[in-house]
């Protein structure tokens, strides 16, 4: 794909987040995406395609009252939305459609209109996993922790500094969920949830949502808000089952969708002013950072310990407090998004200076899925 | 009220041949017969070459810990915490998840690349499933 031809010219989350009792998860998809369209100075009857996951196309787009020429339902878990990005900037680009609203929301923790999470148990799944008791992310998403702990000398203190840190950058942003200051020590005194996993490493669970709006570049312009370019895209997938991943020293999801964005962007890791690694859990960054080749891998738990990722640091990593303490719906992967977006914008609550090329990069399921957006403010 | 029980695997026509394998205490595995190539979960073709003609094997059972988390909550039914949840890397090549019996569900216990062999709990008639435990010696 082109590098620059696309861009994001509306962005909004839902008007509240955190524990949203009164709507259910449907009318959390329309919340967003009428914000993200009042953003963008638009009526509902100028998009033409759309995109989701979990819900489908055609329930979201009906009770919007959109009609659209081009859907995606791509529902790859919590990096759905960067792939959808990706496929949205692909369909501009070839003309199936002009303006594209890519819609997320969850009601993950008042599980209003949510349907549950189910696994069959003659599915894969259902007969090499479950019946190990695997239950939940926690139970599943932390089990290549210790061997890619061991491979590259990674510690328990190191791992906790990542919640430290991203609590560091949630102090700055008034809808953060979680603002107040933790220490290593508070983390790796917290209550254990899945061993080495204690409670400060695992994600939140809340409700909410966010919208994008795409169009061509050359329309962009005559927007309100500042274009967000895309600038390079890349996705792949690996294995639903966490326990077939071909190794526990990196993702492969990772290691493809990354390197893809960064050679369609054109840019080298110098040039990456702002990131976003989708961190359901505390390991997460840590594999983002090698995976898309920042640095070793044995130099990952060290650059976060020592602070290069905090406000201030060289490498600002999940500026809004990250899925650990911003929010995490359940699908983390819009809200990732939505701040690199605002960081593009520069008007992110802890924005960071003169920023020009923020990347985001999500995963899906339990290391199964992966998708990478470079953006620019710069055309 | 019954106890809540651990989830059952329920076969399928391409899995079946390894759940009558349990049954019978052996671990099957499947090597393709053009690349010899050895894959878990079970599929009547060669994720490596698609090849269509491959083979069932009855597998040594020898395997090394490979990963693993210790879940304290929440925890799955019919499942009493802190339990491990394993990967272990078999011999062949192939890895699996599992639980380790026989052993405290203890990181100290649990060392990584311990040397594990399998073993068979039987969940009901039709149902016995592959764990493993501390090899012997």
């Amino acid at each position: 794909m082109r590098k620059n031809q696309v861009a994001v010219v509306g962005a909004a989350e839902t008007t509240e987040l955190g524990v949203i009792p009164n709507a259910s998860q449907l009318q959390l998809h329309a919340d967003a995406a009428l914000n993200a369209i009042a953003d963008a100075g638009l009526k509902l009857s100028d998009i033409d395609g759309f995109a989701t996951a979990v819900e489908t196309p055609q329930q979201v787009c009906h009770y919007l009252g959109i009609k659209p020429t081009w859907v995606d339902g791509t529902s790859v878990g919590g990096c759905s939305f960067m792939l959808h990005v990706r496929h949205a900037a692909a369909a501009i680009e070839a003309g199936l459609c002009k303006t594209v609203l890519i819609t997320h929301a969850e009601s993950g923790k008042s599980m209003i209109g949510k349907q549950p999470r189910f696994t069959p148990a003659d599915s894969l799944n259902g007969q090499f996993e479950a019946p190990y008791g695997v239950y939940g992310p926690p139970s599943m998403f932390p089990i290549p922790v210790l061997r890619f702990m061991k491979t590259y000398g990674i510690t328990h203190e190191q791992l906790a500094s990542v919640a430290v840190v991203q609590r560091e950058w949630a102090a700055k942003n008034p809808r953060a969920m979680m603002k107040d200051p933790i220490t290593v020590t508070d983390v790796l005194n917290s209550r254990m949830i899945a061993y080495p996993f204690r409670l400060l490493q695992c994600c939140l669970v809340t409700d909410g949502g966010g919208a994008l709006i795409l169009t061509s570049a050359d329309r962009a312009r005559d927007f309100p808000r500042k274009p967000v370019y895309i600038m390079g895209t890349g996705e792949s997938v690996e294995t639903p089952m966490v326990s077939q991943m071909e190794t526990f020293n990196s993702s492969r999801a990772f290691k493809t969708a990354g390197p893809l964005a960064f050679k369609e962007a054109g840019i080298a890791h110098k040039d990456v002013d702002h990131l976003m690694i989708y961190d359901a859990f505390a390991h997460l960054p840590l594999f983002g950072l090698g995976d898309l080749g920042f640095m070793p891998y044995e130099e990952t738990g060290k650059f976060i310990a020592d602070g290069n990722t905090r406000p201030g640091g060289k490498l600002p990593l999940n500026t809004n407090g990250g899925g650990l303490s911003y929010m995490h719906s359940g699908m983390y992967g819009m809200y990732a998004l939505q701040e690199s977006v605002r960081q593009m914008r520069g008007i992110a609550p802890a924005q960071v200076p003169n920023a020009k090329i923020s990347v985001c990069h999500g995963v899906g399921g339990m290391f199964a899925a992966s998708g990478t957006i470079v953006f620019t403010n710069e055309r | 009220m019954a106890e809540p029980q651990r989830a059952r695997p329920k076969p399928t026509p391409e899995t079946q041949h390894f759940w009558d394998g349990t049954k019978a205490g052996e671990l099957r595995l499947q090597r393709c017969d053009a690349c010899a190539h050895v894959y878990f979960p079970p599929r009547p073709f060669c994720p490596s070459c698609a090849s269509r003609k491959v083979s069932v094997f009855k597998a040594s059972g020898k395997g090394f810990l490979y990963s693993y988390v210790i879940n304290h909550r929440p925890a799955a039914p019919g499942f009493t915490p802190p339990y491990a949840i394993a990967v272990v890397e078999l011999a062949e090549g192939p890895r699996m998840m599992s639980n380790i019996v026989d052993c405290p569900q203890t990181p100290e216990a649990l060392e990584l690349d311990m040397k594990l062999e399998v073993a068979f709990q039987e969940l009901d008639d039709k149902i016995s499933l592959p764990v493993f435990r501390p090899a012997k010696g």
